[in-house]
């Protein structure tokens, strides 16, 4: 186990050299004058030589790609140019948001994609299992951006001020607050990483309101998430669901399950105890396979339901051209889907002991 | 390919999902008179048997229609404002069918007006064309690239493999949507450039895909006889191994059209296509997107259309997979 492991983490390496070289590359691939196309036409020569001068760039690339890297290595992804901020304050102020939405939604796709794949394959062919999979099939062909809309225009218009309606923007109503980790336990004096990662969690507001007991915070914050979870969360799910189908579909059909049968065992055993475990495992591949999508869908889902999270940031770098902030944001995201994958590759090594022998 | 490698017994001109079916001693000239069985009347009528690739096909055929006879179909210039021509028009105007009451005196505008005076149906239908040729062009990119980068690393295998493959991981480690939405922003923002970007992201499957069939088929008989015949490297690249890998690029490209079409109308929506005011679904909803609750039909409309036509990609795309794909014929 341990050797699959080290295997593992060693392809990892050069992939991860390779990312941040595709990023370092895309930065410089940039067509014109890097100066003026950040600052603007109407920069100055003295300004702009003083830029060029400032960020490296008259240096040949193989220097320029050595200076980046030893700025990473020091945790330093750069300065926005236009917020005049180190990134990585800014990721630890906006990842919050987008890591919140993505759990959420990602439990929302387990929590009802997982039973809806059982209960289809367990009533094959029965109205039931059609008409999930004719959802399933739509879910993955509407675009996020598009049932994000439909879900406002539904619960924020057509059933407003009915006991269903859900706020359509936001993360929480105007007036409620999550007080801040530091606060609540009085460390403000606290700097560093230590307090970085503390403001992180506190930016989780569905997390820090429950552990700290705000009760009402909670609430507002969870009320808020429903539509953007339920957005985000349905492609994954008609995956889910389509996946655990025929996995399951498959085990049923087994040898083993037949044993079970013949022994007399309840159905509700054999499907459950016996089947579903064995079942599970393709599906958890899926599930590890949805984070990177899941990742993309955010940008496009916090920019509908205006979250100030990593997508709308990218957003704004985009049209704001603060290439730092979107190398740095883009470098991240695409770490955290690396890592998220080596996690899903490891725990395939103990659910199947198969794998590791490979 | 499927049927090829099937053994051609009594039974083999049968459907292939008729399990059970135990040939019969026929005499020698019933035999005879049976057609033989024929490699793409198989296909076509296995396809013709999955339900889901049917209503693909009607789909899709019904959006290749309406995308080639757009300037028939679209009753009004998708591009130009009606303000001034038409008299009475309101911004927004919600639709106005005449077959469900409204009134015949008023200009019928099946999907109503958009914030620009302009008619959004005939502004979805010429949406089609957009979406469809931007899906095709940059599935068939990535399809012609990944199979050439696929076939070499698979074909010449050592460190080339090496090299190639581990560059298409790292592609792959981005989530595709944002290594999109960054390589636009750098080579600039246009429509042209997203669909270069789409076909880009899209390369590594395809070769993922082309080169386990070229491993796959690469020792076999066939492919042996035909080197100690004495064929170049490119004929039995060509004529041997890539017929061998086409049902998995076609199914593998019939749901990644579906896909193409999405990351295109995102990328739109997120506003990195430029001009934003051509007939294009995604550019439509993104500029409106802040009119739902006054004007919902005009992001509705265009919604609806993204959905269908992937929708019927991804029909067709799960229908070839379950006809093509000898695994599943269980």
């Amino acid at each position: 186990m341990t050797r699959f492991i080290i295997r593992r983490l060693l392809v990892t390496i050069p992939v991860l050299f390779g990312l941040v070289f595709l990023v370092f590359a895309l930065s410089r691939i940039v067509p014109g004058d890097p100066c003026r196309a950040v600052l603007g036409e109407r920069a100055t020569d003295a300004v702009c030589d003083d830029f060029i001068r400032r960020y490296g760039l008259d240096q040949p690339i193989p220097v320029q790609f050595g200076l980046y890297l030893g700025q990473l290595s020091r945790g330093d992804l750069g300065e926005s140019i236009k917020h005049s901020r180190p990134v990585t304050e800014l990721l630890i102020e906006r990842l919050p948001t987008t890591v919140e939405l993505t759990v959420w939604a990602l439990l929302f796709a387990i929590v009802v994609g997982i039973p809806l794949g059982i209960l289809s394959a367990i009533r094959r062919n029965s109205p039931v299992d059609v008409g999930a999979m004719v959802v399933a099939n739509l879910g993955v062909s509407m675009p996020v951006f598009v049932l994000g809309l439909f879900l406002q225009f539904i619960f924020a218009l057509l059933l407003k001020n009915t006991p269903l309606s859900l706020p359509a923007s936001g993360r929480l109503s105007a007036g409620v607050e999550v007080m801040p980790l530091v606060q609540v336990w009085g460390l403000t004096g606290l700097t560093g990483i230590p307090r970085g990662i503390l403001d992180f969690v506190s930016g989780i507001y569905t997390f820090s309101a429950l552990i700290t007991g705000q009760w009402a915070a909670l609430l507002d914050a969870a009320r808020h998430l429903i539509l953007p979870a339920i957005a985000l969360g349905t492609i994954p799910l008609a995956i889910i669901a389509r996946i655990t189908r025929s996995s399951l579909l498959e085990v049923l059909g087994q040898d083993y399950v037949r044993t079970a049968r013949a022994k007399g065992l309840k159905e509700r055993s054999v499907v459950i105890r016996h089947a579903t475990r064995n079942a599970l495992l393709p599906v958890v591949t899926v599930i590890g396979l949805q984070l990177g999508a899941l990742f993309a869908g955010a940008v496009l889902t916090e920019s509908t339901f205006n979250l100030a999270g990593v997508g709308r940031t990218l957003f704004e770098a985009i049209t704001g051209r603060d290439y730092v902030v979107i190398q740095g944001f883009i470098l991240i995201v695409a770490v955290a889907y690396v890592v998220v994958n080596l996690i899903v590759d490891v725990s395939y090594g103990f659910l199947d002991p198969r794998i590791r022998l490979r | 390919m499927t049927a090829t490698s099937e053994p051609l017994g009594p039974g083999a001109g049968l459907p292939a999902g008729t399990p059970g079916v135990s040939a019969p001693a026929l005499p020698a000239d019933t035999l005879a008179r049976t057609r033989p069985a024929s490699l793409w009347r198989d296909t076509i009528a296995n396809i013709l048997r999955q339900r889901s690739a049917d209503l693909g096909l009607l789909i899709l055929g019904l959006l290749i229609l309406v995308a080639l006879f757009a300037p028939i179909i679209a009753p009004f210039d998708p591009n130009k404002p009606l303000l001034g021509v038409e008299q009475g028009l309101i911004k927004r105007a919600p639709p106005c069918v005449h077959l469900l009451g409204c009134p015949a005196a008023k200009p019928e505008h099946i999907f109503g007006v958009d914030g620009n005076f302009r008619d959004v149906f005939s502004r979805v239908v010429w949406g089609a064309r957009t979406s469809l040729s931007i899906g095709f062009a940059a599935i068939g990119f990535a399809i012609v690239v990944g199979s050439i980068i696929g076939g070499l690393a698979g074909y010449l295998g050592g460190w080339i493999d090496n090299i190639l493959m581990r560059l298409m991981d790292v592609i792959l480690a981005f989530p595709s949507l944002l290594l999109a939405i960054a390589i636009v922003t750098a080579a600039g923002q246009s429509l042209t450039n997203a669909l270069l970007a789409i076909g880009i992201v899209s390369v590594p499957i395809y070769a993922r895909v082309m080169r386990s069939s070229v491993l796959s088929v690469r020792e076999s008989d066939f492919v042996t006889a035909s080197r100690a015949l004495g064929e170049s490297g490119f004929g039995i690249m060509t004529r041997r191994i890539l017929p061998n890998s086409l049902t998995p690029l076609v199914v593998q490209g019939t749901l990644g059209i579906g896909g193409a079409v999405l990351e295109i109308a995102a990328l739109s929506f997120v506003g990195v296509t430029g001009d934003l005011s051509r007939p294009e679904w995604g550019s439509m909803i993104s500029i409106e997107s802040q009119q739902l609750f006054n004007a919902p039909h005009v992001i509705l409309a265009p919604g609806l259309a993204i959905t269908l036509t992937v929708l019927g990609f991804n029909l067709l795309g799960d229908g070839l997979r379950d006809a093509l794909d000898p695994r599943l014929n269980r």
